[in-house]
């Protein structure tokens, strides 16, 4: 065959393999996504929406823009991905590295590089550079994760050399984002106990923070109701792992004594000193697993568990004070609901909550949003573009964008479920987990369920390397995903 | 490449966390957009700014169509606390014409004030002059977040009649629960015709629906102002007062303390109704209502008690007609039927004098003379005809029911706030005073007389008065005539007929022109008009007599009834008889007949020295 003929009979692979549902849901999302952008800056008097002065119009050409790319991206060699992975993320750590000295200070980021009339911002495109060297180091001859400590260093220095320089840009959000790779790690074998202590984690410093304020028998409600949780984890884990009767039901015996005791005394109007028992309660338990652990190695990890669990309760506070800046833990604290602060910190969340609420089932109807038109949502065309949908859109609309996100994330782990590839698999997982980190951050944020971090809603939210950057991530994918016969 | 499949399953567990996710998303979209009102109600007062427009009140005409109370603007000082900026308050402070720490203090007030918010309109400032207006009107673009309502006040024509007019205030909290119509900051209809037709005159507040963006700039009317409605304004009222003849019998009864009510018989509308000491009503008008309000209140004199509609006094001779009708009506007596008085009544050691007339005599002279011991007989004759009625206190009641026939014991139902029942016992109130069956006509027989327990307001006697001019039945006394595109509430319809034959009324009516002829009122004989009158002395235990008068003219036909009443006036004939009949004469003729004038000056010129606080009588 000659060239020409493989070329164009490769082009036609591409296109009678692509996933086409995909394609339809990228296609709706931007389109939706310009429609509200153009609604979110309507300002009453009535401006084209096409009118390149509108924030509309130069999305438009963004996403005529991004269409070129992806068309560009499905026609390069699907090879060329793997082959080049390292190359690209190197170029981009340099970009990284630079940006600092390059870029104009806005908003104390400096994060932007001006290319003639638009500016850049490289961080987005870290994200495809990052999930290329992931897919590349895994897709390594006999490269098996959990084989080695080095293996995970390998990965986690892919990881964390992104995110590092982005923190000196002072885009905490945008280098929060590369959090969601461990999915990947996860998915490609790191144990599943790891994410557990990342959610617990989080369970532990929402819980003790959130009720801090209300006491059960002089200990605070927060501290009393991780405790417990403690307890039950240690106790399942315990079950789990050891598998001998007599265990669990010598834990079961002492702790249910210990809560029949307690909650006697409480009946009786005793005063017992709540947290020593407790904590003296858990102590005996953890040394009686630890016992049983030299001959079950396995029941280490309720004891270590307990111990950390312990040990993070109790530093959690100072750790709340100490290491996070003030306007970080006031996100924090209006996101859990410890306090309003309406007019400084909560003032962007609530009157969100309010656009997204006054929508009601149907909304109030294209252009006729009151809140955001009249600018009571900031940063409405960026971040908060889900307050026009909620708005205007109501129920139905924002159910529908939920719905379109979580279709799109499943639609991208079973693409990368059906990858012969270790490559196209890691990267496809790559691309779900940023849309999973995105979706749950912004999306939560603009309901008031997560603190405030200033991501965009991919697809959405107004500006080009946002759109840019998730596009080439997600045609990438789609390119990967056509040619996965081949590549075979 | 090897697949694990081992780890393959993990991507449920990566999907079921996003799947959870997305389910806790809707199901908080859920909770804030179909759930919880309040999100809704948020996003409208962000957006929307709503302007009350408050509409003119109703005027007020008296029965010749000249205008009484009529509207003035005033302005208020507002503010939407949470678009106040800082601004210049030494400018402000200036341009108002107020010192800091009166700014300071109106700031404090407004936050510790009832409903505040501050993303609602709050006053500042009330009643700004009309100067004061203008020159912060210029001056407002640099106060962001202040703003100037116009608001409506009272203004009057005639110094006279605020116990029937009444005046507007400040609605208060209690207001606010009672009727969804008012907010905070709005007027409402204290004492009077103000009060008590408050419904009509107050018409339909109307809103204006601005919008407002984030940082408090007004981006326009709301769809134009489709949503906008308009208020409507307040019917006016056409009292049945002549406002001329209550000035002039408010200026007979300057220096005295006491009350007037004159009736058109034949509608039951009331022409003049006076209580003195009175007030001037523009007191309570403006910034300095609240001063005034507080010094009448405190006033001992009682400016605020309406005595023709509150106050409760024996009714003294005046009550006799009611007797003679009872006696007729129960066939006790006939018009022949004669007592004797030997300078009063004597029965089984009781006295109650009387003075120098011939004797014995009927109904008719007795009215002429206001014989006491003519009506003691006739009482006794009734209270203690057990043949009759069993016992006394059967009789008594008998007696009672056709008092309350005639307007006595309960509120004749005036359409204005406040009015006072008067007070009629009943047997069970002398069975518990005396013991049942241990009190009979003897024990009570001053009621007879409208002395003892007996008391009525002035408009009860005055309406008694009209009863008898009509010959047996009157309307519900009124003192709104019409409303502004309205039928008037139906209580003033119907006639009202109390249980005496109409034509017993005839001899009574007869009796009265009698009084005026040749007996104790004589005073109120008018050159070329019939006049028919009774007096009244009620002894009382605050001092001297009170001195009261109930008549009416022309005898045929009569065109108006009159009560007075005036406190420690003495004898009937003193205060009460030239009052009460100059007040007929000027309102049948239009001026005083010139061999009256001397009279007229006398009424006009003389002054009661009370050195005993006002009484107020209430049941």
């Amino acid at each position: 065959m000659c060239p020409q003929a493989r070329r164009s009979n490769e082009v036609a692979e591409t296109f009678r393999n692509l996933d086409w549902p995909t394609v339809a849901i990228y296609l709706v999302m931007v389109i939706a996504g310009m429609v509200s952008i153009y609604a979110a800056s309507y300002d009453f008097d009535e401006a084209s929406m096409f009118s390149y002065n509108e924030f509309s119009g130069k999305q438009l050409r963004w996403i005529g823009l991004s269409l070129v790319l992806g068309f560009v991206l499905l026609m390069v060699n699907a090879r060329m991905y793997e082959t080049y992975a390292y190359p690209v993320y190197v170029g981009l750590l340099v970009l990284l590295l630079i940006t600092p000295f390059v870029a104009h200070d806005i908003k104390g980021s400096r994060s932007w590089i001006s290319l003639g009339p638009m500016s850049l911002q490289p961080a987005e495109f870290a994200k495809f550079a990052t999930a290329l060297a992931l897919a590349k180091l895994f897709s390594g001859y006999h490269f098996v994760l959990n084989a080695s400590w080095k293996n995970y260093a390998r990965a986690l220095a892919i990881i964390f050399l992104p995110v590092l320089l982005i923190l000196a840009q002072n885009e905490t959000g945008s280098a929060l984002t590369f959090m969601a790779l461990f999915f990947v790690l996860y998915r490609e074998g790191m144990s599943g106990l790891i994410l557990f202590a990342a959610m617990f984690a989080v369970v532990i410093f929402v819980v003790s923070l959130k009720f801090a304020d209300t006491t059960v028998g002089g200990v605070p409600t927060g501290e009393f109701a991780v405790l417990v949780m403690v307890v039950l984890v240690s106790v399942v884990m315990a079950i789990l792992y050891s598998k001998r009767l007599q265990t669990v039901r010598n834990l079961l015996i002492w702790y249910g004594g210990l809560a029949l005791v307690l909650g006697c005394a409480g009946i009786a109007g005793l005063e017992l000193p709540l947290l020593p028992v407790m904590l003296g309660a858990i102590g005996v338990a953890t040394v009686y697993i630890s016992v049983l652990a030299f001959t079950r190695s396995k029941l280490w990890i309720p004891v270590c568990t307990t111990v950390l669990a312990i040990g993070f309760l109790f530093s959690v506070n100072v750790a709340f004070d100490k290491v996070l800046q003030p306007h970080q833990q006031m996100r924090i604290k209006v996101a859990l609901g410890i306090v309003e602060d309406l007019r400084g910190t909560g003032y962007n969340v609530n009157q969100s909550k309010i656009a997204i609420g006054s929508g009601g089932f149907a909304g109030k109807g294209f252009l006729n949003g009151t809140q955001t038109k009249l600018k009571y949502v900031p940063e409405q065309h960026t971040d908060f573009i889900f307050c026009t949908i909620g708005e205007e859109e109501g129920f139905v609309g924002s159910a529908i964008v939920t719905l379109l996100f979580l279709g799109l994330i499943l639609r991208v782990i079973a693409i990368g479920e059906r990858q012969p590839s270790t490559f196209s698999r890691v990267y496809a997982y790559c691309v779900a987990s940023y849309f999973i980190f995105h979706f749950c951050i912004n999306i939560g944020m603009v309901i008031g369920l997560c603190p405030v971090i200033g991501i965009p809603l991919p697809f959405f939210s107004y500006g080009g390397s946002s759109l840019w950057g998730f596009t080439i991530l997600l045609f990438v994918l789609l390119k990967l995903d056509a040619s996965r016969k081949a590549v075979l | 490449m090897r697949k694990d499949y081992n780890l393959e399953k993990r991507k449920y567990v990566i999907g079921g966390f996003i799947i959870i996710i997305a389910l806790i998303f809707l199901g908080r979209l859920f909770d804030l957009q179909l759930n919880d009102a309040k999100y809704k109600r948020s996003a409208d007062s962000n957006a929307f700014l709503k302007k009350t427009v408050y509409p003119s009140r109703g005027l007020i005409y008296d029965r010749n169509g000249e205008l009484v109370v009529y509207n003035q603007p005033a302005y208020d000082v507002m503010l939407i606390p949470r678009d106040v900026q800082p601004f210049d308050t030494v400018d402000f402070c200036r341009t108002l014409n107020i010192t800091r720490e009166d700014l300071d203090r109106r700031f404090a007030d407004m936050r510790g004030s009832v409903g505040y918010s501050s993303y609602t309109p709050q006053r500042l400032i009330a009643q700004l002059s009309a100067q004061d207006y203008g020159r912060l009107q210029e001056k407002l673009y640099r106060f962001p977040g202040f703003f100037i309502q116009k608001r409506i006040l009272r203004q009057y024509n005639h110094a006279t009649a605020p116990n029937v007019l009444g005046n507007i205030r400040e609605v208060s909290q209690a207001d606010i629960d009672r009727d969804d119509y008012y907010a905070a900051g709005d007027y409402t209809g204290d004492l009077g015709v103000e009060k008590s037709y408050e419904r009509y005159l107050r018409g339909v507040k109307g809103v204006e629906i601005l919008i407002r963006d984030a940082r408090g700039r007004i981006q326009g009317r709301y769809e134009n102002g489709a949503h906008d409605v308009k208020p409507v304004s307040g019917r006016d009222l056409t009292l049945s007062l002549d406002i001329r003849l209550q000035e002039y019998a408010e200026s007979l009864m300057v220096g005295k303390r006491g009350a007037v009510v004159a009736i058109e018989p034949s509608t039951g509308e009331i022409l003049c109704m006076v209580s003195t000491p009175g007030y001037d009503p523009r007191l309570l008008v403006g910034r300095e209502r609240g001063k005034n309000y507080r010094a009448l209140v405190n006033d001992e004199t009682w400016p605020l008690f309406d005595r023709a509609l509150m106050g409760a006094y024996p009714p003294g001779s005046t009550f006799k007609p009611t007797q003679g009708l009872i006696l007729l009506e129960e066939g006790i007596i006939d018009l022949t039927t004669a007592y004797p008085c030997a300078h009063g009544y004597i029965s089984g050691g009781l006295r109650v004098g009387c003075h120098g007339h011939g004797s014995p005599l009927p109904l008719k002279p007795a009215l002429q003379t206001s014989c006491n011991a003519f009506f003691c007989w006739g009482f006794k004759a009734m209270i203690d005809r057990r043949s009759k009625y069993g016992s006394s206190a059967n009789a008594f009641e008998v007696w009672k029911k056709h008092l309350v026939s005639m307007g006595y014991g309960y509120r004749l139902g005036v359409d204005l706030p406040s009015e006072s029942r008067g007070f009629l016992p009943n047997d069970r109130f002398y069975n518990k005073f005396y013991g049942e069956g241990h009190w009979s006509a003897n024990t009570i027989i001053s009621v007879s007389i409208g002395q003892g327990e007996i008391l009525a307001t002035p408009l009860q006697i005055a309406n008694l008065s009209a009863t008898i001019a009509n010959r047996g039945h009157f309307r519900t006394p009124h003192v709104v005539k019409a409303i502004q595109d309205t039928v008037l509430p139906s209580a003033t319809d119907s006639l009202r007929y109390p249980t005496i034959d109409a034509r017993h009324y005839d001899a009574v009516a007869e009796g009265m022109r009698m009084a005026v002829t040749g007996g104790t009122c004589r005073r109120a004989a008018i050159p070329g008009i019939e006049v028919c009158g009774k007096t009244g002395t009620a002894q009382n235990p605050h001092g001297k007599d009170h001195s009261a008068f109930m008549g009416f003219a022309p005898y045929q036909d009569p065109k108006i009834a009159v009560a007075v009443y005036v406190e420690n006036g003495g004898w009937g004939a003193t205060y009460g008889v030239p009052i009460g009949s100059l007040v007929m004469e000027k309102y049948l003729t239009g001026s005083i007949d010139p061999s009256r004038k001397a009279m007229e000056t006398q009424m006009l010129n003389s002054t009661i020295v009370y050195n005993v606080p006002s009484s107020k009588k209430k049941q």
